[in-house]
């Protein structure tokens, strides 16, 4: 298996009857049939095509035995979505929607620490076990299953890497959006650790992105531990000092968190760092020859 | 959303936090009033604009190209008058006001082009006799907010930070219990504040500045200095308030204080048309969807020795009239030599995104070679629509090859 999601998930989705919630549960369900409800206050005992509605997380969770949450509430909501999940004892809650105030994440993120759970997001596409669990906005299609872990901030630019993999032939164990707000649940560093652990998981591409200083961490991390080879990208080496690049984190400030200190710290914990986005597949089959793993 | 010193202080009052007095002015007339009516016999007249280095800043109708160059390069002893004035009159007001409203500030961080002053604060002078730094912000690696504050009041905290970083002192705020009062008093004494009425009037300040920060939605709450007076008194002589955009849904008062004239005129437009847009100084124009593979996008560019006009993230479900305002902005920069469109389409359908080529180049005429990549959802189709369009574009197939296409077509290859 892959790591944290395969096709014995049981998913719910909070939101499930707006738009985008509506039409990402269709798309993953379609994908992967592992959903088993969804959640909108106010129609519970309604159906969504053929998953039942729920008011509240709790009940979704008592009725489904749901252990996974995809969140689409809308920005003003999602955090305290966030910490319904978590009360209601959902193990997985994967965040999709963009533009929560920061302020409500400090306040959910403190409140998950807590409890048993794994926040993935928000802001982010969501995690893939190719061809057993799509939990998320991705496009399925260009997943292909296999051996190598994808961690990314950043949605289209992982369809990149993925699409760069799928194309040289190699297959994916699982892919993590971990999202570009400034405050996350999981982080790169966690998904290493967890692509570290898992027996299915060859290797890795961990791509960052300029703001905060979280790849740091994680390269801290992976060079005293990880045992399995990554292949490394930063996005934003071109941004401006100052200027927000499009995602919530993704600013140099007071003259930190950019592209360039990150490189480094990759380079330092050994991590095979390409500097051209186009070269993310190639370089991860030039890396499994040298280890022996192609 | 950044604010002007006047609003931020306006906040701070609010929440208890003691601010010289004074008044906001649009015209020399105003201004004079206002200083008339604070009375006394000395009075600061401050430009409003966003950019830091007000007072080393320069204005350009008034001094020679050569002396905005020194300004801009960082000098600190440059002839002429700058964005904050002490006066000693109600002459010295009216002009130091004339000088500033209507002219353009030049400051070492708005560039060359520098900023149009359209509002002066006139305050009151302060009795001065230790300036210190404060701040409240959120630590992303401990995802909490962190009160920071240094002895180095009036020097910027990235110069403090590099310099003498153990004079900067941190505590952190549970989001459960707030700031709590020990943790304010704990940083007053830590910065070696002693006389028990500053101890007091420095937490209470610190305190302020956490409420302010959360009550309206900040990413930043900046007081420097802090002044603390020959009797003890604590007050915040310059602060920095920067909204979180996230949350201005529900910071209706202070989302309607937004200075468009601040921002660059083609960065307004991008965010009226909901498209995120950032100026950048070369030539290759660049329309992307998803901020990371825009920003790799500039990445890539570069890399092939080419440099990005822009990032433009015209986001995950983009229809075809964003396109086209995407196309219209891009185009508009007389420095546009070539155009890049690179989409991996996942929810965005790349046929979709085909027609709002078509049709943006339709409505603007495009005078440029536009290089389009398109790849995932529907790939094959929109590549087959603009195929059939006629339209002299550059069809790429991946992330490289339209990289160097661009990169050859704004070199007039």
């Amino acid at each position: 298996m892959a790591i944290l999601v395969d096709s014995n998930s049981r998913v719910i989705t909070q939101g499930i009857t707006g738009s985008a919630g509506a039409f990402h549960t269709r798309m993953s369900h379609a994908y992967s049939p592992i959903f088993v409800g969804g959640v909108t206050p106010g129609k519970g005992g309604q159906w969504f095509d053929g998953l039942p509605i729920f008011n509240t997380v709790a009940e979704a969770v008592k009725i489904t035995a749901a252990n996974v949450s995809m969140i689409f509430v809308p920005p003003p909501f999602a955090a305290d979505a966030i910490m319904e999940a978590a009360d209601a004892g959902i193990e997985l809650i994967v965040c999709i929607t963009e533009g929560i105030p920061a302020n409500d994440m400090v306040r959910a993120w403190r409140y998950i620490q807590d409890k048993n759970c794994r926040l993935i997001g928000p802001n982010c596409p969501g995690i893939i076990t190719p061809g057993a669990a799509k939990i998320g906005i991705m496009p399925g299609h260009i997943h292909k299953a296999g051996r190598i872990g994808v961690v990314s901030k950043s949605g289209t630019l992982t369809y990149e890497a993925v699409g760069q993999l799928s194309a040289v032939g190699l297959g994916q164990s699982t892919c993590i959006g971990i999202g570009g707000d400034p405050i996350i649940g999981t982080t790169h560093t966690d998904a290493l650790k967890l692509f570290n652990e898992d027996p299915d998981t060859d290797a890795v591409i961990m791509i960052g992105e300029i703001g905060g200083s979280a790849e740091q961490e994680a390269c801290a991390w992976a060079k005293d531990n990880m045992t399995k080879p990554v292949v490394g990208f930063i996005a934003g080496a071109t941004a401006p000092p100052g200027r927000r690049m499009g995602h919530a984190g993704a600013i140099i400030s007071g003259g930190k968190g950019g592209a360039e200190e990150k490189y480094e710290a990759m380079e330092d914990a050994g991590v095979h760092v390409v500097r051209s986005p186009a070269e993310m597949g190639s370089k991860m089959v030039e890396v499994l020859k040298a280890n022996g793993l192609l | 959303m950044k604010l002007h010193e006047y609003q931020a202080k306006e906040l701070l009052r609010r929440h208890g936090v003691p601010v010289p007095p004074g008044t906001a002015a649009h015209n020399v007339e105003d201004a004079v009033a206002a200083a008339e009516a604070l009375g006394g016999n000395f009075w600061v007249v401050k430009a409003q604009v966003h950019a830091g280095g007000r007072g080393k800043g320069r204005f350009k109708e008034i001094v020679d190209a050569s002396v905005l160059e020194q300004v801009v390069a960082g000098a600190s002893d440059v002839p002429g008058k700058g964005g904050v004035q002490l006066c000693r009159s109600i002459d010295d007001v009216r002009a130091a006001a004339e000088l500033m409203l209507g002219n353009t500030l030049v400051t070492k961080q708005t560039g060359l082009e520098g900023v149009v002053v359209k509002t002066v604060l006139v305050t009151t002078g302060a009795d001065i006799e230790q300036e210190l730094y404060v701040s409240v912000l959120l630590d992303r690696a401990k995802s909490r907010l962190v009160l920071m504050a240094s002895t180095e009041g009036g020097t910027e905290i990235e110069e403090v930070a590099a310099e003498n970083p153990s004079a900067i002192k941190k505590v952190w705020a549970d989001p459960i219990t707030g700031l709590g009062n020990w943790q304010a008093a704990q940083m007053a004494y830590e910065l070696g504040i002693t006389n028990k009425k500053t101890v007091r009037q420095a937490a209470k300040l610190f305190k302020g500045i956490y409420a302010t920060y959360m009550a309206t939605d900040a990413s930043l709450v900046e007081i420097n200095p802090m002044v603390i007076g020959s009797e003890g008194d604590v007050v915040a002589l310059d602060a920095k308030v920067t909204i979180d955009d996230s949350a201005l849904f529900r910071q209706k008062e202070i989302a309607s204080w937004y200075d468009e004239s601040e921002d660059d005129p083609a960065e307004v437009e991008a965010a009226k048309a909901h498209l995120s847009f950032v100026k950048l100084d070369g030539n290759i124009g660049c329309m992307v969807n998803g901020a990371g593979l825009a920003m790799s996008t500039m990445d890539i560019i570069k890399h092939y020795g080419g440099e990005p006009a822009n990032f433009l993230d015209v986001g995950g479900g983009a229809k075809k009239e964003q396109v086209v305002a995407a196309l219209n902005i891009i185009t508009k920069d007389p420095a546009v030599r070539c155009i890049m469109v690179n989409i991996f389409g996942g929810i965005m359908r790349c046929d979709i995104i085909a027609e709002g080529v078509i049709a943006a180049v339709a409505e603007t005429g495009l005078e440029v070679p536009l290089v389009v990549r398109l790849a995932g959802t529907n790939a094959e189709l929109g590549k087959e629509i603009l195929a059939k369009s006629g339209l002299a574009i550059i069809p790429a197939d991946t992330l490289a090859d339209a990289a160097e296409k661009a990169v050859a077509a704004a070199a007039g290859k």
